[in-house]
């Protein structure tokens, strides 16, 4: 129905307004090991409570965020721009 | 007797009366009625059949809690089934039917289930009709479906208009009773931004039906005095219809707003319902707190209701429920109904108090019969109350009453409060379940956190109003209220669960018909628990979701599990709080603005050409532009593939997707994006790149032009043209903020055609002023032209998707038709034609070029015969690591192949699969399927391509494709992928 992310852009905005990728992992380097880039594509820890996610805010300034939020409550602890150009916002 | 209309008293305009009909028949209401007190006026208290058993049901509540006066209301598009009566605002020319009943309320045939209902019981469904499994679907879900239901929605298109919108506020507050209205005063004098939201028509909650005075004025002249104080500030804003029905993330609340369900005539320009999203810094919860039935046999007959309802309509209504009244209760909240009554002048024939100490001393003065320590297990009558049976001390005595209220005591509306998660705990002291005054961002107040009493819940609202404004650092006085006199405050009292000594059938859901004795036949049978007795029984899980229920059948099972209501729990609260029509839910996404739809700079010319379109997405694109005599699609797609390689053709590409990449570090940025190297892409020249996921299959291919040294113009399929975007800012923005690349998406922008065929130099060269000439334009070239002696500019790119002679040209959007016109008349000469992208489809798998069909996220590049433009020297790139997997390196991974019939007589279809000759269809066998498919005027048969296991080296050899859906068999060869051209002289020449 709806909620609420804080983009350090563009204020709070609704979640419709966003798009979610997933875990906010760092990319491997190029020769790293073969477990470090199958554990980058395909594990995910899921844990019960804060998480870093990769959101897109695909319908307003198009900005890649990195927002922490509780996967049990859904509160959002902050946003911050995924190229660390803005501070976490509450 | 009936219920009836007295002659004075109650908020309604007797002089403003109002016609409407109930079942056909013509009644007359008058202004201020809701649709349940307008027919108990008439008289009418049988109002609608039970779901289960088809017992004859009147009105119970007056309000959102109504399980049994559930109507069907209006008629053609507007019809609305299932509407509470109690919640319908009456207007001129309203139309009710009942529902649930045939051939007529009075007459019921399926009121005979009643007589079935020892095999009716809790969990029948599963019981009774287990077997033959085969007749489930043919024979007992039909015949349960009409024999159990509601009223049926209209296939009629509605007519109205919805809309959505958002609000933001300091102070949210649910509810406009006492508790709700204090606090918004006290907030909206501190110059808080407030929203108070009430799911009436007229604000007052409880005080409306109220006897006793505030200050020395009446509740109700009260009620009237603060809402317009409220309305005189700016800074407070009055819902009233607007049902707060749930609590979401950010502390948004969600609300439907009934802006003209009570009109006669909607006015076009305003919508009937309109769903708000409210932002709220902080929220009261003052829904008040809901009376409980008690549960004896024939407490659903109509005539028997809740005692605050009865209140509600000899007060609020002036509707008498009858002549001879009785009242049934556990606490002294009767007794104030009692004294109602008495001073309307009705005959009280007795109340009956489970309580053997009777009221609290002081708070009934009237000259009624009292029952103490008394019972009522039965009520007896059919369509109408006749009588009671009291039980009192071991006797039992029948009195002819017409009407029945009872009261069972009171549960704190706190349904909001756990949306986000959680439940309430029973506390015995107030012998209900209870939340904590304060959760994050939404507090309780009033009689919906323990509050009792006028002045109790007056002090409540303005006091926590006063504390969440404290927390926002606005300095709120808690408003003060002169003394309440004639309140009668109910003591919460041990509750009785079940009453003694009960013949007949005692309702605990009315709703969905679940009596007494399911509720113990679900603990006995195992299903105790109180989610699992929900689902057994049913209980709670019909429209009203249980308001009146819930509580009561924790109770019922907490007894007769020999443990606490505290032990047995509630189930769990979800939104919506009350039913939301879809038609808010949808707002103005319905029918042509259900989605945008998008149209190519080019779709005017198409239009003008004849096109017939298709969807794709949200766009509309040509698909083949018939000409006079053409019979079939076929015929058109044949003739323009044709024309294409004996001539030209013009095809609108628009829809491709258009990025423009920028910067510095752009070749470095597509070098890492790209399997294939973009880095040394000279200046002029367009080059096909493969983009891959980092698990290392291939995500979507294009062609990407560098148009200037640190300028790039890629374009995307047209359905990833989106994904592609995103998939490039994630790149971009997350994984390499250090390179120094802008991007920005151009699809709108550039009006895109291609110019395919033998004679497309000849035609472009007239519109086009440089010389494009094989030698100064060779094949893979991209340039920026100037058009039409100067008066244009725009891009050419020779690349061809046909395998013809070709070039795509991008002009500005807005000049796309006219260049597309002059095209066309430059071309007429030499034969051109418009194209569509079934002919382009055509086109594209006679050269064996892949696209979607084919790049369906399994391939990875040497499965497509790309392996050769993976870049074995590049440090990096988006899928590298992965790619390198055994598996995806395995020889006999599906491969890229092209089929043609041994018969040109015969065809296949993609989606079939690809058997070895004389093999079985099984699984074991399957050799892969037909990715793409189509009718090839240059093979002159089906031709298709397919991804076999090690397709690249079985050219030649026959195989069988199999239709599963039609079981078909179709004998094939595998051939080159690649069926016109396959030295690709064509396009280079």
């Amino acid at each position: 129905m709806a909620s609420l992310i804080p983009c350090p852009h563009c204020g709070q905005r609704p979640r419709e307004e966003f798009t979610v990728k997933g875990a906010a992992l760092v990319r491997p380097a190029a020769d790293a090991g073969r477990n470090a880039w199958l554990d980058y594509v395909y594990l995910r820890d899921n844990p019960r409570g804060r998480y870093d996610e990769h959101w897109h805010h695909t319908s307003g300034c198009r900005r890649w965020l990195v927002v922490t939020r509780d996967t049990a409550t859904h509160e959002i602890e902050g946003a911050r721009d995924t190229a660390a150009r803005t501070e976490t916002v509450e | 007797m009936t219920s009836y209309r007295l002659d004075k008293g109650g908020l309604i305009d007797r002089s403003k009366p109002l016609s409407f009909t109930f079942d056909g028949k013509g009644m007359i209401g008058v202004e201020g009625d809701s649709l349940a007190s307008a027919l108990l006026a008439n008289g009418q208290m049988l109002l609608g059949r039970s779901f289960k058993y088809h017992r004859p049901r009147g009105v119970i509540s007056a309000g959102a809690s109504e399980p049994n006066a559930l109507m069907t209301v209006a008629q053609g598009g507007r019809t609305e089934p299932n509407t509470r009566a109690t919640m319908q605002e009456l207007y001129e020319g309203l139309v009710a039917q009942s529902q649930n009943r045939w051939p007529s309320l009075n007459i019921d045939i399926s009121s005979l289930n009643s007589l079935l209902s020892p095999f009716l019981s809790a969990g029948f469904y599963y019981k009774t009709f287990m077997w033959p499994a085969g007749l489930w679907e043919r024979l007992y879900e039909p015949l349960i479906r009409r024999a159990a239901g509601l009223g049926k929605a209209t296939y009629e298109a509605d007519p109205d208009r919805y809309e959505k919108c958002w609000a933001h506020c300091d102070l949210l507050i649910v509810g406009g009773g006492a508790t709700g209205l204090a606090a918004a005063l006290t907030a909206g004098r501190a110059g808080a931004r407030v929203i108070l939201v009430d799911e009436n028509a007229m604000i007052g909650g409880g005080l409306l039906s109220e006897t006793a005075t505030i200050g020395g004025v009446s509740a109700v002249e009260f009620a009237g005095r603060t809402v317009a104080e409220l309305e005189s500030l700016p800074n407070v804003q009055v819902l009233s219809r607007t049902t707060a029905f749930g609590w979401y993330d950010g502390n948004v609340f969600g609300a439907v707003e009934r802006v003209q369900k009570h009109a006669s005539e909607p006015r076009p320009e305003v919508p009937v319902e309109r769903l708000w999203r409210i932002v709220a810094k902080q929220a009261i919860l003052a829904a008040g707190a809901e009376e409980r039935p008690l549960i004896f046999g024939g407490n659903d007959i109509p005539g028997v209701m809740m005692a605050s309802a009865m209140r509600a309509y000899l007060n609020r209504y002036g509707v008498a429920p009858g002549k001879s009244v009785a009242v049934f209760t556990t606490n002294d909240s009767g007794y104030t109904l009692a004294r109602d009554l008495e001073k309307a002048g009705l005959r009280l024939v007795a109340i009956v108090d489970s309580r053997r100490s009777g009221a609290t001393a002081g708070v009934y003065e009237g000259s009624a019969r009292i029952i103490n320590g008394g019972f009522v297990p039965d009520a007896e009558g059919g369509k109408a109350l006749s009588s009671i049976t009291i039980l009192q001390d071991g006797r039992k005595e029948k009195l002819a009453v017409d009407s029945l209220a009872m009261s069972g005591g009171f549960s704190p509306v706190v349904h909001l409060a756990y949306h986000r998660g959680g439940r309430p705990e029973w506390s015995d002291a107030e012998a209900t379940f209870v939340a904590p005054e304060d959760h994050k961002g939404l507090s309780l107040a009033g009689a919906a956190a323990k509050a009792s009493g006028l002045a109790g819940c007056l002090e409540a609202g303005a006091r926590k109003a006063e504390a969440l404004l404290g927390k926002l650092e606005i300095k709120a006085d808690p408003a003060a209220f002169g003394a309440v006199e004639g309140d009668i405050v109910a003591a919460p009292t041990k509750p009785v669960w079940i009453i003694p000594g009960i013949k007949g059938k005692a309702f605990v859901d009315f709703q969905n018909d679940v009596h007494h004795r399911d509720i113990g036949l679900a603990v006995r049978e195992g299903y105790g628990h109180v989610e699992l007795a929900k689902r057994y029984t049913t209980n709670g899980m019909a429209t009203d979701q249980g308001k009146l229920s819930n509580v009561n059948a924790i109770g019922l099972l907490a007894e007769a599990r020999g443990v606490s209501p505290a032990d047995v729990g509630t189930t769990t609260f979800r939104p919506f709080y009350t039913p939301v029509s879809f038609g808010a839910l949808a707002g103005t996404s319905h029918g042509k603005h259900f989605q945008p739809v998008r149209k190519s700079p080019l779709h005017d010319w198409a239009v003008k050409n004849g096109a017939t379109f298709v969807e794709t997405g949200l766009w509309y694109r040509s698909a083949w532009f018939p000409l006079a005599g053409e019979k079939t699609w076929r015929e058109s797609v044949d003739r323009e593939a044709k024309n294409v390689r004996r001539n030209a053709g013009l095809c609108d590409v628009s829809m491709l997707g258009k990025i423009e990449i920028t910067g510095k570090d752009a070749a470095e940025f597509l070098d890492r994006v790209y399997c294939n190297a973009f880095r040394k892409l000279p200046v002029g020249k367009a080059r096909y790149g493969l983009m891959l996921r980092e698990d290392g299959f291939i995500f979507d291919d294009g062609t990407t032009s560098r148009l200037e040294d640190e300028r790039f113009f890629m374009t995307t399929t047209t359905a990833y043209a989106a994904g592609v975007m995103n998939h490039l800012e994630f790149c971009a923005q997350a994984l390499w903020p250090e390179l120094d690349v802008r991007l920005a998406s151009v699809t709108d922008q550039w009006a895109q055609m291609a110019i395919a065929g033998p004679k497309s130099r000849l035609i472009l060269q007239r519109i086009v002023d440089q010389d494009i000439s094989n030698e100064a334009f060779p094949f893979l070239g991209a340039k920026d032209v100037s058009l039409f002696g100067g008066k244009l500019s725009g891009r050419l790119f020779r690349i061809s998707f046909s395998g013809e002679l070709a070039y795509e040209l991008a002009v500005p959007a807005g000049y796309g038709e006219a260049a597309a016109d002059a095209l066309m008349e430059a071309g007429n000469e030499h034969g051109i034609c418009a194209y569509g992208v079934e002919a382009l489809s055509v086109l594209r798998i006679e050269k064996g070029h892949v696209t979607h069909n084919e790049i369906n996220g399994t391939v990875v590049p040497t499965d497509l015969g790309f392996g050769k433009m993976v870049s074995a020297t590049k440090v990096d790139f988006i899928g590298k690591r992965l790619l390198e997997r055994e598996g995806l390196n395995d020889p006999n991974r599906l491969q890229l192949v092209g089929v043609v019939p041994l018969d040109s007589g015969t065809s296949f279809r993609s989606g079939a699969h690809v058997l070895e000759k004389g093999a079985e269809a099984t699984l074991e066998n399957d050799q892969g399927y037909i990715s793409s498919s189509c009718y090839s005027p240059h093979v002159g048969s089906t031709i298709g391509l397919a991804l076999v296991k090690r397709g690249s080296s079985r050219h030649g050899e026959e195989v069988q494709v199999w239709n599963g859906l039609l079981n078909e068999f179709t004998a094939a060869r595998l051939c080159h992928p690649i069926f016109v051209d396959p030295a690709n002289e064509k396009l280079k020449g």
